[in-house]
């Protein structure tokens, strides 16, 4: 059972100190000290039982009804999906006799060439994105945190590109980086003095990764920036206070105090943005549509010409399988390393 | 604290009540009267249909509703709507590669039986458009569309800029003929190579606008019409399904990386992933001298108050060293088999089907298949682009029509777009791997696949 | 908190700096930040100023910063039109409206009003109904989970978390095959089961963390009073969970508002949403540009309202309640 036992729990400005190390928040773990004891006296039970329904009755009417809807919406079909990973379903063949094929489309997955390089350009994409926002959501943190005039306006304006519809977004970026009509390359050849028809951010093997990147980074490195800034605004006054007396510079404390107490949130805003920037689908489809060529075609894109435009709905469910099994295992190997990484 | 309580309360308040308007009035009110929905794609031909059903409306008293889809998402979701039994449309205009699969899946309505009920012979038809958007298995007389919408590729030129004067003697000095439009690929590279970069009318202008579209079916309906130019055939023709050495041969390969010379010296930047509304745009702005783009939009460009009229002129897709090809593009109409006013849509079909609706079908905007518009001795007269639409219709070829064709069609973008738009490998190699893909579809569909 | 001592938390809250910066090291900071924003925003404003364009400053090159505005694009949104012949424009009666004399300007005639409405509408549904129902499982299967002891707790809680781990094209796979035999393709009521169920585990995870908060003595006190158990937590709990319940609701409401990827594969017609819409709004031949842009500026407003309004809660929803107050 996995443990994210690293969190430090933050105060905002509360009567006590934190102490960061000593009392860990879990976020995976619940916390087992507030569960009732079982052994209380015959009386409270009673009572609780003899107005309304008992306490485990609730407890189970409570719980059932999302248990239930999971079942139903990602248990079951998730089982659905994997028998159907052994089979050579193509709906828009269904008059073809359905063959149980073993795990032929796992192997076909795993040994086709294509797949490995979708993997390959959707781990860059995941990398480089998560990389370019936490070092612009950290800084721009960094900067709020000064606490200068009207910076709570200015905050909100930055966190605008994160309430957009990504698909939305994806498209009229579309329009902003055309290379004739788009502001974009206007804009830039304005700086730079390049033309503005030599070059196009979308249209180009060399630019078109690094335009995903950049309007991914746009959207999201508010929400890195808000994280940030939790962080932030969870150290305690009084460990500055105390680097105060000893002398240190602003710079020592940075490195010393600062960066070590908001990694924890900056790794837990990498996880978080890792998974998402693996699942992303909709603007990178509506923004380049996997190309030029192939190269910014993202694992989910694959996926969805396999199941929704070629209908190979087995071949898709083994790929599909075999995606949530990298994330679960990569998430899993990421938290475990963080939490050993805190206990040192 | 109170006030986010009473905000809160009200907020759920107003959103359970939208919700159960969702949960349970979220049907639309029942229709008064007949209606029926005809889904087709987003372009200027639908707009004509509107306009044209009126008249079904008028002399049946049934409501028609439309489903239009822009071209890049139409065949997604279309299929998709297909797919899942839908009952959004109780017509269908599908693509003419969409028949196969149509009809193995019983997605359309069969039409021999109505056919022959109301008297409507296939036969009155151009031959191409009832093989290509009819019948399944082609060539044999199982009817699953009425051809509602015929259509190739052609070539829209800027006659204006063709017969300025500096512009002729300019062109005759550098390759001692005429400027006239092309007849070849050749030709049509050097006049594109000519345009290339030119100034006109004090902005820089480009040479040619072809189809480069990744996402659907773009780039593979552009560089079909090179291909089939150079010698690239689908299969052999005596012997189904064996692919290499017609798909891939070396003539094939040396069309494919014309097409991708063309691409790169010729166009203009930024076309990577363009399609059909890109070439419009690209034509009407005045940015290139000759566009490839589909019959269907040619009505509306003829009337463009910036490029149409004596300034628009039109030619059929140029021939290669081995053969004088253009694509097959059109659609048929279908009764779709999940549709719950299945009777109303055959009304419909009948209604449309009638020589003087074809007639008209023509005149605002729509392409007849029917042989008594088309063979009318003043037809060609009766447009700009006819003389060139009636010479495309004789010289069409289709792409595949299996019920595997979507999935043969986006091998080929793949391979397409990787090697003439993303530079990867050689053609000869992208059409090898083509027909490394293809073998495989047609394998898991059971098929024989002969290797020589 | 008494409101006095939330002010000075807060109050010594907003002292965490370095140092207490000097007014030269607040202005470098401030200019740069204020630089971001600016550079951050101007694509919004780009698109927000290209839905007062013309089509044809819309598509201008090279682009228009300075144009004549009109409401063009907001029109084409809300109407299907058909392009006349001049003389049969002439021939029709007088145009009775602004809108209808925008359109014949163009050689157009209003033919009917395009599908946006209902397909806000069935944003508002689908977004609206399921936040409120994955907020209200959640919010009782959070209290449950945090109250009692519930057998494989930490396991059910975990595998809550893991769903939200597959692209939503996967999931779309089976779902797609489940609805079409239930008949719940393009269905309301389908999406709204779907957007829960994503919704409801992140509902739980934040629910859990803001009631895990809430000191049990209240309701313990209120249980030996003679409440019921669920009299005390509709009278003691939920009214100090209301915050956090909002906080919840608004990143349900977010994911639901702007999701495509079900929405495409799932609706056609009755039931799509908004975001499936959007890009595809076509114009003559091409994409009509100002339409898409005005349906866009529509479209943000609603989640713009929420985020202003509820943004002091942002931040523990973002962190998955990680972060405590």
């Amino acid at each position: 059972m996995t443990q994210l036992n690293w969190l430090p729990e933050v105060c905002l400005g509360e009567a006590q100190p934190a102490q960061p190390m000593d009392k860990m928040t879990t976020i995976l773990q619940p916390d087992h000290a507030t569960i009732p004891d079982v052994s209380e006296p015959a009386k409270s039970r009673a009572a609780r039982r003899v107005h309304g329904l008992s306490d485990r009755t609730i407890a189970w009417l409570f719980v059932a009804p999302t248990i239930a809807l999971l079942l139903a919406i990602n248990i079951f079909p998730l089982i659905w999906m994997i028998r159907l990973s052994f089979t050579s379903l193509n709906l828009s063949m269904s008059y073809l006799p359905l063959r149980f094929v073993g795990l032929d489309n796992f192997s076909d997955i795993l040994t086709d060439e294509d797949v490995w390089i979708r993997l390959q350009t959707t781990a860059e994409f995941v990398i480089s994105s998560v990389a370019l926002q936490v070092v612009v959501g950290f800084g721009l943190a960094l900067l709020i945190n000064r606490q200068f005039r009207g910076h709570s306006f200015w905050t909100t304006i930055i966190l605008l590109p994160m309430m957009l519809s990504p698909a939305v977004v994806g498209n009229f970026w579309t329009l902003l980086l055309q290379p004739q009509i788009g502001p974009f390359n206007y804009l830039i050849s304005l700086f730079t003095g390049v033309p503005p028809s030599s070059f196009s951010m979308t249209g180009q093997v060399s630019l078109a990764p690094w335009t995903i990147v950049m309007v991914d980074t746009w959207m999201w490195a508010p929400y890195v920036m808000l994280i940030c800034l939790a962080g932030l605004r969870s150290i305690p006054e009084y460990i500055y206070e105390a680097a105060e007396v000893d002398r240190a510079s602003a710079w020592r404390q940075f490195w010393s105090i600062t960066l070590p107490m908001t990694v924890p949130f900056l790794m837990l805003a990498v996880l978080f943005r890792a998974i998402e920037n693996f699942k992303m689908f909709d603007m990178v489809n509506l923004l380049t549509s996997g190309g030029p060529g192939s190269t910014t075609e993202l694992v989910s894109i694959t996926l969805k010409r396999a199941a929704f435009e070629k209908w190979r709905t087995g071949y898709s469910s083994a790929l599909a399988i075999i995606l949530f099994v990298t994330v679960f295992g990569a998430a899993n190997i990421y938290v475990k390393t963080l939490n050993k990484v805190k206990q040192r | 604290m109170q006030k986010l309580k009473r905000l809160g309360s009200t907020v759920a308040s107003a959103v359970l009540g939208v919700a159960a308007l969702g949960l349970f009035g979220g049907g639309q009110a029942a229709a008064q009267g007949k209606q029926l929905t005809l889904c087709w794609a987003a372009w200027d031909p639908a707009n004509a249909l509107v306009e044209l059903g009126k008249d079904f409306t008028k002399q049946s008293g049934i409501e028609m509703k439309y489903e239009f889809v822009p071209w890049t998402s139409y065949a997604d979701r279309f299929l998709n709507e297909l797919n899942s039994h839908g009952k959004l449309c109780d017509l269908i205009i599908g693509d003419s590669q969409w028949i196969g699969g149509a009809a193995e899946n019983k997605w359309y309505v069969k039409l021999n039986d109505f056919f022959d009920k109301e008297h409507i012979s296939m036969g009155d038809f151009v031959p191409a458009t009832v093989v290509g958007y009819s019948e399944w298995p082609k060539n044999t007389p199982n009817y699953w569309a009425l051809p509602a919408m015929a259509d190739a590729v052609g070539w829209t030129y800027r006659k204006d800029w063709f017969s300025r004067p500096e512009i002729q003697s300019a062109f005759k000095a550098k390759y001692g003929r005429d400027l006239v439009p092309p007849k070849t690929y050749d030709e049509l590279k050097q006049v594109a190579e000519f345009f290339q970069g030119r100034e006109i009318d004090g902005k820089k202008v480009y040479g040619a606008y072809i189809f480069t579209e990744r996402g659907s079916e773009g780039i593979t309906m552009g560089v079909t019409n090179v291909l089939y130019n150079y010698g690239f055939n689908y299969e052999n023709p005596k012997k189904p399904y064996q692919m290499q050495g017609f798909v891939n041969s070396p003539e094939a390969a040396k069309g494919l990386e014309f097409y991708k010379e063309l691409y790169k010296c010729c166009t203009a930047p930024g076309m990577t992933n363009a399609y059909m509304q890109e070439g419009l745009d690209a034509f009407k702005s005045g940015q290139v001298a000759m566009q490839m783009n589909w019959f269907a939009f040619f009505p509306g460009l003829y009337k463009d108050p910036n490029v149409g009229g004596d300034k628009i002129g039109f030619f059929v897709n140029p021939a290669g060293p081995n053969g004088h090809f253009t694509q097959l593009g059109g659609q048929g109409i279908s009764v779709v088999a999940t549709s719950d006013h299945r009777d109303d849509a055959l009304a419909y079909i009948k209604w449309f089907a009638q020589p003087a609706v074809q007639q008209k079908w023509w005149q605002i905007g729509g392409y007849s298949a029917l042989k008594a518009v088309v063979d009318a001795p003043d037809f060609p007269k009766s447009a700009a682009f006819a003389p060139q639409f009636l010479e495309s219709m004789g010289i069409v070829k289709d792409f595949w029509a299996e019920p595997s064709y979507a999935q043969l069609l986006l091998d080929m973008q793949k391979r397409v777009h990787d090697y003439v738009v993303a530079d990867k490998g050689t053609s000869q190699q992208a059409l090898d791997l083509l027909v490394k893909d293809w073998t495989k579809v047609f394998k898991e569909q059971g098929k024989e696949v002969a290797s020589q | 908190m008494t409101a006095a001592v939330a002010k000075s938390v807060l109050a010594r809250s907003t002292a965490h700096s370095i140092v207490e910066a000097s007014p030269r090291t607040k202005a470098f900071a401030g200019t740069l930040v204020i630089l971001y924003a600016v550079i951050t925003i101007l694509p919004l404003l780009w698109i927000v100023a290209t839905a007062f364009k013309s089509q044809s400053d819309a598509i201008a090159y090279p682009p228009k910063v300075i144009f004549e505005p009109t409401l063009e694009g907001y029109v084409n949104l809300f109407t299907v039109r058909t392009r006349q012949t001049p003389d049969f424009i002439a021939k029709l009666p007088p145009p009775e409206t602004w809108y209808d004399s925008l359109v014949r300007k163009h050689d157009m005639v209003i033919a009917g009003p395009s599908k946006v409405v209902p397909r806000f509408v069935n944003s508002l549904i689908i977004g609206f109904g399921s936040t409120f129902l994955a907020v209200f499982l959640g919010t009782l299967a959070a209290y449950a989970f945090s109250r009692f002891r519930i057998p494989l707790a930490d396991d059910l809680l975990f595998f809550i978390l893991s769903t939200r781990m597959m692209p939503p094209v996967a999931v779309a796979i089976p779902i797609y095959l489940m609805y079409r035999q239930l008949n719940l393709t393009d269905t309301r009521l389908g999406m709204i089961l779907l957007y829960t169920a994503v919704n409801v585990s992140l509902a739980v995870w934040l629910l859990k963390g803001f009631i895990d908060e809430i000191p049990r003595e209240y309701e313990e006190a209120a249980l030996v009073d003679g409440y019921t158990r669920l009299q005390a937590l509709r009278k003691v709990v939920l009214p100090q969970a209301v915050t956090g319940i909002a906080a919840t609701a608004i990143f349900c409401l977010i994911f639901s508002w702007n999701e495509y990827a079900f929405a495409v594969l799932l609706t056609s017609g009755e039931a799509q949403t908004m975001p499936p819409f959007i890009p595809f709004i076509i114009g003559e031949g091409g994409q009509d540009w100002p339409a898409v842009a005005a349906a866009t500026t529509l479209f943000v407003v609603p989640i713009v309202m929420f985020t202003v309004l509820l943004r002091k809660h942002l931040l523990r929803g973002i962190t998955f309640g990680a972060v405590r107050k």
